[in-house]
This record gives C-alpha cells, sequence and structure tokens, in this order.
C-alpha cells in the first residue's frame, strides 16, 4: 500500500501544482500581463483534450487488439484541421460575431435561437458524453489499483472514483466558474489543460523511449518484435477505416468540449492556422510509440494481461517505479483535463439553456418580485450543472460496473455526438436549412444511434433483450440494431453510423427543404453563412462595461435616447459612479427592466436583460437586427401598399379624366359640326336666292316676292339659331340672372298658350282644367313660360294626328308642381327619348323649324328652376313632364 | 336632248333654288328628298349627273354613295357631295367613298353650275 500513499501523495502535489498554474494564468489575465497566454500554441495543446485518457491508455490497447486501426482516430481530426482550416476558421468567426457559448447555442443560434434546439442538443450532449466521462473516472481508478495492486477491490475502486470525481468537480467549479463573463473565456482552465497536455505527451514518449531504448536495443529491433508480433498479421479493413476516420473527424467537430477549447475559447483566429500543423503533428507524435510500447508489453507481460494499461504496466513490471509515476500523471492528465472541459461545456450549456430558461420563467411569473443578483443565479447554476454532470458519470461508472473494453465506450460517444454534424455544417454552409429540419434530423439520428450502438452496448437482455437482438423490434426483421433494413454483415459501429448519419442527413435536408425558415432563421441563416462578409474583422469579446453599453444601446432603441439616459444617469449616480454607464447589477437591471416593460412588455422585457446579461445566448445586435430588419421590412412594405394603391388610383383617375376629354373633345367636334351645318344650311339658301335675285332680271314679281320670302324665312331661322346658341350657352355657364316673380300657374299656362299659338294656321285642340291650375308659384315666370312655349310649340309641330290634341294635366305634392304635356301624336321610340334633350338633335328633321336646340334649352331652364323636364313614356302618345318646385329657391341654383 | 341631273337633298329652299339655276342652264333637274331609297331613285330616274347631300334622312350620303360605287351601272356615275360640314374630315370622307366632286354649302350658283358642266364634259 507504500505505493498507493506514494501515488495518492504525488496526485494531490500535481493537482495543487495544477491550481497553482490556473490560478496564475487568471491573475495574469486579470492584470492584463498574460500575453503569453495568447500564443497559439497554448491554444493547440489546449486542442489536445481530444487526447483523453482512452487515447493515452486505451491506444495501446487497441493497437494490441486491432493493429493500427488505432490511427484512425488521429487521423480524422488531422485531416480536419490541416485540410478543413478554412471551414474551422468559418466556425470560429460565427462563434465570436454571434457570442456563441457552446455549440447547442451554436445550433439554436442558426436556427432561430431555438430554445427546443437548445435544449434538445444539451440533453443529447450530456447523453453522449456522460458515458465519456465514466470512462476516465474508470481509466483514473484503473491506474489507482494498478497502483496499489489491488486490481479486484471494487469497494476501494468506487470510493477512489467518487473522491476522483469530487476534486475535479471542485477544480471545475473554482476555474469554471470564477466570473461570470459573457464570453465565456477561462484562462485558468485554459493553461492548466495546456499543462497537462505537456505532461501526457512527454509520459508517453518517455515510456516510449524506456521500452524502445530501455527493453528493446533500439528501433531496429522493435521492428523485428513487430514482425514477429501478431499485430502485423492485422489487415486493413477499409470500411471500418473509412468509417472510424469519419468519426473521429466529426467528432472533433462536435464533442461539446472540443467545441469548448476551439471555438469559445478561442482567442484570435489565426491561431488556428498554427493549430492546423501543429495539432497534427501532437497527434503524431502521441501515436509514434503506441505499437512498440504494445508489442513489448505483449512480449514482456504475461498472457491475458489488460493491454489498456500497458503504459502502465511495462514500466511497473520492469521496476521503474518513478516512470510508472510520470505515465500515471499523463494519464490521470488526460483523464483529468477532458473530464474538466467536458463538465465546463456541458454546465455551460445545461445552465444557459435548461436551468435559466426554467428559472426565468419561474421568477418572471412574479414580475416586480423579482429579487437577487442574475448572474449569482447564473453562476449558482453553473456550479450545480457541473456538480450534476460529474455526478451523472460517476453513476455511470457505477451501473456500468466498469467492465466493457474503453475504446468501445469512446467510439460509441464519437458516433452519438457525430449526429451534431449535419445541422451544424448545413447551418453553417445552406441558407436553406431551417429549424424543422435540423430537429428532424437530430431526432432521427439519435433514435436510431441509440437503437443500433447505445443501448446494445450495454449488453445484450440489459435494454434490449436477445429476442430483439436476434429478431428486431416487434419481431420485424428489418428492424434487427444490428442489421436495419435487411443490411446484415456490417460491423456493429460502422452499420449504426451509416444508417444514422445518413438518415439524419436525409431527414435534414427533406424537412429543411420541405419547411419556410422564420424571419429569424433566416437572419441567422445568412449571418452564419455568410459569416465572412457580415463581419470584415473578427469583433474582440466584450466586457463588463461593454455589457452596459449594450444595455444602453437597447435602452435607447426602446425608450428613446433621452429618457434611457436619464434612467441610466440616475442609476449610475445612485450607484455612485459617474457618467452614464452604471454597473450592470441587480437593482439596475430591475429598474431597467420595469422601464423596459412599459414599452415593451414585461414577458419580452425580461427576456431581452436575461439574453444581455445572462450568459448572451443571444446578442443584442441580433435583436437590433432583427427589430430593425422587421420594422423596416414592414415599413417597406407598408410604403408599397401605400404607393402602389396611389399609383392604381391616380391611373384610375387619370383613365377617367382622360376618357372625360375625349369625350369632351368628341362633343365638342360634334358641336362645332353641328353649328357649321346649321349656320351653312340657311345661308345656303340666302346665297342662292340673292343671286338669283341678282342675276336674273326677267323674273316675275310672284318670283321675286317668294325667292325674297325664303331669303325672309332663313335670315329669321339664322337669328333664332344665334339666339337659341347664346341662350343655351349663358344658361350652361350659369350666367343667367332668374327674375323671380309671383304668379299661379294657370296665368303661366294661359299666357304661354296664346305665345306659342298665336298667328298660327294649324289649329292644336288644348284640353285643361283651370281649377287643377290654381298653384300659385314662386319662381321665375318667364323662364318657365319659355319651356312651356317650347313643349307646346313641338306639339303643334310635330303631332301627326289628324285632330291634334294637347292635354295639360297639373297638380301640387309637397311643394313640389308637376306639368304634364300630352299630345295624341305618335311617341316618340324608346332609343330617341332622351336624345331629343340633346343639342341639335331633330326627330324629324323635314318638320324642323329650329335648329333642334329647343328640348335641350328647356332642360337647362328647368334646371335652373330646381326642376326636371322630361319625356314621359307609356301614355300611347308623345308626352313630356315638367316639375318644378313651388317656390325656388335661389340658394337651390 | 338635255342632259338629267338627279338632285338628292332635303332642305326645300335648297332644293327649289339649285332646281332654278339648272333648268335655265338647259338641265332635265329631277329631284329626291331622303336616304332611304336614294339608290332606287338612282336606278330608276338613270341621270347623267348626281349632285348628293351628305345629311339626308334615312341615310347618310356617304352610305349612299359607298353603294352606288359598288354597283356597277353606277360605279363611274359622276356624283358632286354637297355638305354643311365644312371640316377637312368630311372632305376625306367624301373623297374615300368615291365623290367625284365635294362642294361645301354656302356655294354660289355658278359653282354649282360649273361643277355639273364639268362633270358630264370630262
Amino acid at each position: 500500500m507504500g505505493s498507493l500513499n506514494t501515488i495518492v501523495g504525488v496526485s494531490l502535489v500535481y493537482v495543487a501544482f495544477l491550481f497553482a498554474v490556473a490560478f496564475a494564468a487568471e491573475r495574469a489575465a486579470k492584470k492584463g500581463r498574460g500575453n503569453w497566454l495568447n500564443w497559439p500554441v497554448v491554444y493547440t495543446l489546449s486542442l489536445s483534450i481530444y487526447c483523453t485518457a482512452w487515447t493515452f491508455y486505451g491506444a495501446v490497447g487497441y493497437a494490441a487488439r486491432s493493429g493500427l486501426e488505432y490511427l484512425t482516430i488521429y487521423i480524422g481530426p488531422s485531416l480536419v484541421l490541416f485540410g478543413w482550416w478554412w471551414g474551422l476558421r468559418r466556425m470560429v468567426r460565427i462563434g465570436r460575431t454571434q457570442r456563441i457559448t457552446s455549440i447547442a447555442d451554436m445550433i439554436s443560434s442558426r436556427y432561430g435561437k431555438s430554445n427546443f434546439l437548445a435544449i434538445a442538443v444539451t440533453l443529447l450532449a450530456v447523453i453522449g458524453t456522460t458515458p465519456y466521462i465514466a470512462l476516465q473516472l474508470q481509466s483514473v481508478t484503473t491506474s489507482f489499483a494498478v497502483f496499489a495492486g489491488t486490481g479486484s477491490d471494487q469497494v476501494d475502486l468506487t470510493a477512489t472514483a467518487l473522491w476522483v470525481a469530487a476534486g475535479l468537480a471542485i477544480f471545475t467549479i473554482l476555474f469554471g466558474t470564477r466570473t461570470l463573463d459573457s464570453n465565456e473565456r477561462h484562462y485558468g482552465v485554459v493553461m492548466a489543460i495546456a499543462v497537462e497536455a505537456i505532461v501526457k505527451l512527454f509520459a508517453l514518449l518517455a515510456v516510449g523511449v524506456f521500452v524502445v531504448w530501455g527493453i528493446a536495443d533500439g528501433p531496429a529491433d522493435i521492428l523485428t518484435r513487430i514482425e514477429s508480433s501478431e499485430i502485423s498479421t492485422w489487415q486493413i479493413k477499409g470500411g471500418r477505416w473509412a468509417g472510424l476516420i469519419f468519426l473521429s473527424a466529426a467528432a472533433l467537430l462536435c464533442l461539446p468540449r472540443m467545441f469548448q477549447v476551439m471555438v469559445v475559447e478561442n482567442e484570435n483566429e489565426d491561431h488556428l492556422r498554427t493549430a492546423s500543423w501543429a495539432f497534427p503533428a501532437y497527434l503524431m507524435i502521441m501515436s509514434l510509440f503506441v505499437v512498440p510500447i504494445a508489442v513489448v508489453g505483449l512480449d514482456l507481460l504475461p498472457a491475458g494481461s489488460n493491454p489498456d494499461l500497458f503504459v502502465l504496466t511495462i514500466p511497473l513490471a520492469t521496476g521503474n517505479e518513478s516512470l510508472a509515476m510520470l505515465s500515471f500523471l499523463g494519464g490521470f492528465s488526460s483523464a483529468t483535463s477532458m473530464v474538466i472541459v467536458a463538465s465546463l461545456a456541458l454546465a455551460t450549456m445545461v445552465s444557459n439553456h435548461v436551468v435559466m430558461p426554467i428559472w426565468l420563467s419561474a421568477t418572471g411569473a412574479g414580475g416586480a418580485s423579482v429579487s437577487g443578483d442574475v448572474r449569482s443565479v447564473v453562476i449558482q447554476s453553473r456550479r450545480l450543472s457541473i456538480a450534476a454532470v460529474l455526478v451523472l458519470g460517476y453513476l455511470y461508472y457505477r451501473l456500468s460496473g466498469g467492465g466493457s473494453a474503453l475504446a468501445s465506450i469512446g467510439l460509441i460517444s464519437f458516433a452519438g455526438v457525430a449526429q451534431f454534424l449535419p445541422c451544424l455544417l448545413g447551418g453553417i454552409f445552406w441558407r436553406g436549412a431551417n429549424r424543422n429540419g435540423a430537429i428532424a434530423g437530430l431526432a432521427v439520428g439519435f433514435i436510431l444511434w441509440a437503437y443500433c450502438l447505445l443501448l446494445p452496448s450495454f449488453g445484450t437482455g440489459t435494454f434490449l433483450s436477445a429476442e430483439v437482438m436476434e429478431n428486431g423490434l416487434f419481431g420485424l426483421a428489418w428492424l434487427r440494431p444490428q442489421a436495419l433494413f435487411g443490411i446484415s454483415g456490417l460491423d456493429p459501429l460502422i452499420h449504426a453510423v451509416l444508417w444514422s448519419i445518413s438518415l439524419n442527413t436525409f431527414a435534414f435536408f427533406v424537412v429543411s427543404i420541405c419547411g419556410i425558415p422564420s424571419p429569424i432563421e433566416r437572419l441567422q441563416g445568412a449571418q452564419f453563412v455568410n459569416v465572412f462578409e457580415h463581419s470584415s474583422r473578427a469583433p474582440t469579446w466584450t466586457d463588463g462595461t461593454a455589457k452596459s453599453e449594450d444595455l444602453m444601446v437597447m435602452a435607447q432603441r426602446i425608450l428613446g435616447a433621452r429618457e434611457a439616459q436619464r434612467v441610466f444617469e440616475r442609476e449610475a449616480n445612485r450607484q455612485g459612479i459617474p457618467g452614464l454607464l452604471p454597473e450592470p447589477d441587480a437593482d439596475f437591471l430591475q429598474v431597467l427592466e420595469r422601464e423596459l416593460a412599459g414599452s415593451v412588455g414585461a414577458a419580452t422585457a425580461h427576456a431581452m436583460i436575461g439574453q444581455i446579461v445572462g450568459g448572451a445566448s443571444v446578442s443584442v445586435q441580433d435583436l437590433m437586427a432583427v427589430a430593425n430588419e422587421t420594422a423596416q421590412i414592414m415599413e417597406y412594405s407598408s410604403q408599397l401598399e401605400v404607393k402602389s394603391d396611389e399609383l392604381s388610383r391616380t391611373a384610375r383617375q387619370l383613365g377617367r379624366a382622360n376618357e372625360k376629354l375625349l369625350q369632351v373633345s368628341d362633343q365638342k367636334d360634334e358641336f362645332l359640326s353641328q353649328i357649321s351645318h346649321e349656320l351653312r344650311t340657311p345661308m345656303t339658301s340666302i346665297r342662292a336666292f340673292s343671286e338669283i335675285l341678282r342675276d336674273n332680271d326677267r323674273l316675275s314679281n310672284r318670283e321675286k316676292r317668294k325667292y325674297s320670302g325664303i331669303i325672309n324665312t332663313e335670315a329669321v331661322r339664322l337669328t333664332r339659331l344665334l339666339d337659341d346658341l347664346l341662350d343655351l350657352s349663358v344658361l350652361e355657364n350659369g350666367q343667367i340672372t332668374l327674375d323671380q316673380g309671383r304668379a299661379s300657374l294657370r296665368e303661366v299656362i294661359e299666357a304661354s298658350l296664346d305665345a306659342a299659338l298665336n298667328h298660327t294656321e294649324v289649329k292644336l285642340k288644348v284640353i285643361r282644367s283651370r281649377r287643377d291650375e290654381e298653384i300659385m308659384l314662386d319662381t321665375d315666370l318667364d323662364r318657365l313660360s319659355q319651356v312651356f312655349i317650347n313643349l307646346i310649340r313641338n306639339a303643334q309641330k310635330y303631332c301627326d294626328a289628324d285632330q291634334p290634341e294637347l292635354q295639360i294635366h297639373t297638380y301640387e305634392s309637397d311643394g313640389v308642381v308637376t306639368v304634364d304635356f300630352i299630345d295624341n301624336g305618335t311617341p316618340i321610340p324608346d332609343g330617341a327619348q332622351e336624345i331629343i334633350f340633346h343639342k341639335f338633335s331633330r326627330v324629324n328633321p323635314q318638320k324642323a323649324g329650329g335648329a333642334g336646340l329647343g328640348l335641350a334649352i328647356c332642360r337647362e331652364v328647368m334646371h335652373r328652376l330646381g326642376g326636371e323636364v322630361s319625356y314621359l313614356p307609356g301614355q300611347g302618345s308623345t308626352a313630356f313632364r315638367v316639375t318644378l318646385p313651388q317656390q325656388l329657391k335661389i340658394a337651390a341654383q | 336632248m338635255s342632259k338629267r341631273v338627279l338632285l338628292i337633298e332635303d332642305e326645300p329652299n335648297i332644293i327649289e333654288a339649285i332646281s332654278f339655276i339648272l333648268s335655265r342652264a338647259g338641265w332635265d333637274v329631277v329631284t329626291h328628298s331622303n336616304g332611304h331609297d336614294a339608290i332606287e331613285a338612282v336606278q330608276n330616274r338613270q341621270p347623267d349627273v348626281v349632285i348628293l347631300d351628305v345629311m339626308l334622312p334615312g341615310r347618310s350620303g356617304y352610305e349612299i354613295l359607298t353603294d352606288l360605287r359598288a354597283q356597277d351601272e353606277t360605279a363611274s356615275l359622276p356624283v358632286l357631295m354637297l355638305t354643311a360640314r365644312g371640316q377637312t374630315k368630311d372632305r376625306e370622307m367624301a373623297e374615300r367613298v368615291g365623290a367625284s366632286l365635294f362642294m361645301t354649302k354656302p356655294f354660289s350658283n355658278g359653282e354649282v353650275l360649273d361643277a355639273v358642266n364639268q362633270l358630264v364634259g370630262a
């Protein structure tokens, strides 16, 4: 047990050293003296958490079992870093511009900041990572056990595992949650894992050198030993190699801990440039002595020894305690660095996407009663999450019994997180990718992964019965976990990866194509896919003051600049800080939230502040961008709508105006043409007969009289025409002055009959009732008489009955007087009943004495008198109706 | 044997005036005063010249002339068109339908006489 005490002591000293390193790094960073923290080499070394205890111990075991296949685990990441440098740079740039805090944040942020997606990814990451953490605990405890020589003492082992887990939790909590920095950088942790990276590399190299030159006689001897060992008989299986390389490459991108060190902790994009060659080099050196150690171990140690522990057992077996100690520290470093970063990454996800939303909605309901520092809540939830993740890992370790070979768990875990790959890459490179597609792909991928790989890994009978393994779920042969769709004979791991990843990708694409992304998804999609256009320069991480500035920017947008500045100044004064930017403490946030709630509602205000202060899953710029874009789109579209309405209205108006102009123009042409005709016709007769009278001396007196008479008649006709035209023009322009007088309707009718029928040869019989006509009128009597005369003359002129007669009916009702003129002639045909009121229209031109202006003038006159004259159909003869108000209202003209 | 002119015109005073002038010059003047059966009048009276007013009751002078020009017997019959509308488009219309001469009212008596003489003399 002495060596166990020694190893515990060494471990504690080593841990203390790590604490010191982390503490020094934190202090240096805080004082701004930590330039060396930003060296690309530190970044590269931090990436080495990819090499966990599984790689440190397991690679040798892997080589002992499967030959060079262990190399695939190194080839995949090397290919990605070396060959896909530009893609990683894109990821890092997006991570920094969008202030991404984890892979769950990355995916949810891309797909419209979907919290559902964030929670899903978080849970899946926890499921995928927990076995891996258990694996590290197991490797540490096993290595303890090897030193103690009590390899089978389970009680001791579980106790050790518990202590290790607790120690790791404390370290992670101390250095992972010291500060709540929205950019999620942890200098202490990064520095510590960089140191651990050196320790594990050095330890493995030391064992390797010892094996090659200490036990064997140099490289040549090793080569001959390899030739003679069974490792050399091992052959490359192409499919499995390709599958494993793909898997490890995917894991580098998707593992939460790798995302943490590669994207979240990245200080400078250019570090990737160094890492692109330095990290593959690191991996190559790590893998250099794996085969020699495996071969020598197989030679040296008794058959049945666990090859996973050769790195430890070879030095121990050869009595080289201090080398074994170094080797132990290497393995310890590998395990602890992985657990620290993984639990930190998971805790960030759990805290940001599960705990905080729950806390916000739980306390947010209380509105103003919210008390306490949001930041302290975040830190507490982080700490709890770290502890919870480690407890989960420990429980998994206890439950799984630590029995299965290390490597298989590692690969299962890889395959699990590799399910993030389609929606992660799709989100970065394809704008058409949407949230539903991501959810569908993840769901399909994880269900297949769990069914084909995870559940069977617990052994037949644990979760899946032998019946299911043999005959498929529900007895359906095509649902056999290791031979889906009837394709059997594949390696179970490759089978699971092939189906889960390909169907995941398929579901992701198909659902994305079928759906329409929401506005915020489109916005985020554009910012992710075109990240290099959107950010000409990678922005620097912001500090606490910038957070206040962010709040200020947001508050100004919502409250207006003056009001926001007033609030901020008041709060800064209260805190005793000069200027406009108070510390974002709980009281200030509460005040600000209340102010904002007045404008945008409590829930939104809460979410907005929570998002800025509580770990920034959505940045202010994003909110602004969304708000601006939405506002712009709405404004633009409403402007467009108004414009197009306006345009079509204007177009309609123009169309109507044009139509009217054309009509007016046509009417004017027609009118001029008519006037010309009406003037030229009498003038033709006058000219012709005046020439006849002038040129013919021998005309009889009768002829002379007749022709002179014609000239006279035509001259009168011309005069009347001109009178009518002038009268009509005056009436139409509304320039007449009405001469209001008072008389009975009877008097007006009698005067009109007298004027119309005097001196005419044709006798028109007039039938009327004087009694009915005793209606007093107050109107322009002369104008009314003009209308009556016109109607009576028309009857006299055009009535074609043998015994022409005219009935005049009158009555009054509600102050409206109606006068009907009904003769016994042929009725005017339907089509002409309205036309006769048009200028120059005549029903029977041959009998026309006038120019066809009579009725047009009548209509104008009646309009002036506030009444109407119209044809009265249905009388079996020609009939006109005149209506007018008994009392003319001057104002009504 | 004197030449026959058919005057298709609805204004009684103008009929009288033109009849007087042309009769004095030795023309055999026949008249017709509506558009409805003007074509039949032309066919029945077999005139050497037609004087055709545009504004006629029933049918316009343009329609009548169009029909006359469409028939073989009257396709080349000399026609003098009279109109009281003095606009350019009326003259164009008359030319289009095939008027031999076109005259705007009011005209001098000498002009009408010259016109009909020219139409038969040519």
